[in-house]
């Protein structure tokens, strides 16, 4: 698509170049960067899910109380959960795009969607690294608040949903950052698959006018911008769960005063 | 004063090898205020641990109102909410202000209103003269002021029992007061309270009852006058005669 009367021209510099991609290729860049985005927000997203799911549920205790089925079923689930981090987190995602998108294809003979086969990719790689993450958040909770937990009779699932889930997350927040900003970048690698993101964007514009270094310097200041601005929103989300540093005191009152119980 | 509420037979806890607790028979009644004493190590906070389950026992029973709590049929967690603890470090919900620790256990287990669950939470934190903050984050609060929220916390599950493992040992000196006039009031309103304490005077003034503890057994038990004036037990008086003179008290 040319939009401006721009005709490339053998001489033109360098300079010249980039001008030409960011002014008439800006369109095919943006789409590729909107790809990149949906790709890493989802991937994180769900991944975060499912490192939640994973970190909660292999923290489920067993009790000398509980049943034989329970406890085998707990035990042998929690045995999965430890192949599909070790899985995920001891191979590459690239080998990991290639098996599952051209297994699938050539097992049942079901083509993905590429752009869902990405997003399915990044969702459980992403998982595995945080389930590890999450396990950290929880394991970063002191042991006293489990244990008050206890003594006020809330479940396994109440007290990580109320208590000690909100303050893991929070202190994961940064190694969520970091994942999200490591997503961005990596989806790169789904062009294995040509998941029309932004790098295989890139060189496909790269590879019609054989101009590398000028495309890409374009397509590394999109990453930098995604990343950069990603990176400041998150800070701005843990201000925001840090909640007010300061807090109201009721007034009327006589602290002082205890009263007897009725 | 018969009416027997906790109960254990020949409770005995080991960490690996080491047999912290070796065989305890141990009541308390219906209203009744026990302090547990002894020297660190001697298995006073296990054993506490081990009446609401913390610390799974490794043989003997627990009965609570007569029910054996380690038998199956038991509903571990309902006994347990019958059963307030307060612990040396407060142990305070982080993430919640100070009203929504009073509240979260009353609403997600006892299955109460929010209205009614804030009533009751702003009732005991009146009773603890905590009820000025109840919008501040428990680390926007003094030790003092955590231990009394904690206090108010185990209160507004309506217990029968409260259990004090060392309320006062991680506050600063001038915080203690505060908080042992708030579970000496409580004693005098007539909870039942199982209380391990290093602070002696307190102990002297509260308790029906001293139980003196020494190497996982009950060494001494008696009234508190006899167990401070009059202690029978070698062990007891060389306990007393050692803490008191740290303190300058003897």
């Amino acid at each position: 698509m040319i939009l401006l009367d721009m005709v490339p021209q053998a001489e033109w510099t360098f300079w010249k170049w980039v001008e030409f991609f960011a002014l008439d290729k800006w369109p095919e860049f943006l789409t590729g960067a909107g790809v990149t985005l949906l790709i890493s927000i989802t991937g994180t997203i769900v991944g975060f899910i499912i490192g939640l799911l994973v970190a909660v549920f292999c923290k489920i205790p067993v009790k000398a109380t509980d049943s034989f089925v329970k406890t085998a079923f707990i035990k042998f689930f929690k045995f999965l959960m430890q192949v599909y981090i070790e899985v995920f987190r001891g191979t590459p995602m690239i080998v990991q795009a290639m098996v599952i998108y051209y297994g699938t294809a050539s097992i049942f003979h079901y083509s993905m969607n590429r752009l869902f086969a990405g997003i399915f990719i990044v969702s459980i790689n992403t998982g595995a690294y945080l389930s590890e993450i999450v396990r950290g958040g929880i394991e970063s909770i002191d042991k006293g608040q489990f244990e008050a937990a206890h003594t006020i009779g809330l479940r396994h699932g109440q007290m990580m949903r109320h208590i000690v889930l909100p303050q893991a997350i929070r202190n994961i927040m940064p190694a969520i950052g970091n994942e999200f900003v490591i997503n961005i970048k990596d989806t790169s690698i789904l062009s294995v698959i040509s998941v029309t993101e932004l790098f295989f964007t890139s060189k496909s514009i790269a590879g019609t006018y054989y101009k590398y270094f000028e495309t890409f310097i374009i397509t590394s200041i999109i990453y930098f911008v995604l990343t950069f601005t990603v990176t400041r929103i998150l800070r701005a989300i843990e201000k925001k769960m840090d909640g007010p540093s300061s807090y109201t005191m009721l007034e009327n009152q006589d602290a002082a005063v205890i009263k007897e119980l009725d | 004063m018969n009416d027997i509420i906790i109960e254990t037979k020949n409770l005995k806890k080991n960490f690996g090898k080491n047999e912290v607790l070796k065989g305890i028979d141990f009541t308390a009644s219906r209203g009744e205020v026990v302090c547990i004493i002894g020297a660190s190590g001697s298995g006073k906070s296990t054993f506490l641990r081990c009446l609401n389950l913390l610390e799974m026992p490794t043989s003997g029973d627990v009965f609570y109102e007569g029910a054996n709590i380690l038998d199956k049929s038991t509903d571990q967690y309902k006994t347990r909410t019958k059963m307030g603890m307060v612990f040396q470090q407060f142990n305070l919900f982080n993430n919640l202000t100070v009203l929504q620790n009073c509240m979260i256990g009353q609403t997600s287990v006892l299955k109460r209103s929010t209205t009614e669950a804030e009533d009751t939470a702003m009732k005991y934190l009146d009773t603890v003269g905590m009820s000025q903050f109840v919008n501040a984050k428990p680390n926007q609060i003094s030790g003092g002021q955590k231990q009394r929220v904690a206090i108010a916390r185990a209160l507004s599950m309506e217990p029968d029992v409260l259990l004090f493992d060392e309320p006062t040992s991680a506050l600063d000196p001038e915080m203690v007061g505060d908080v042992l006039n708030v579970i000496f009031s409580l004693a005098k309103s007539g909870f039942t309270m199982i209380v391990v304490t290093h602070e002696m005077d307190f102990a002297r003034e509260v308790s029906d009852r001293v139980v003196f503890m020494d190497e996982g057994v009950i060494a001494e038990e008696g009234p508190p006058e006899v167990i401070f004036n009059n202690p029978k037990n070698d062990r007891t008086r060389a306990f007393l005669t050692r803490i008191l003179n740290k303190n300058g008290l003897l």
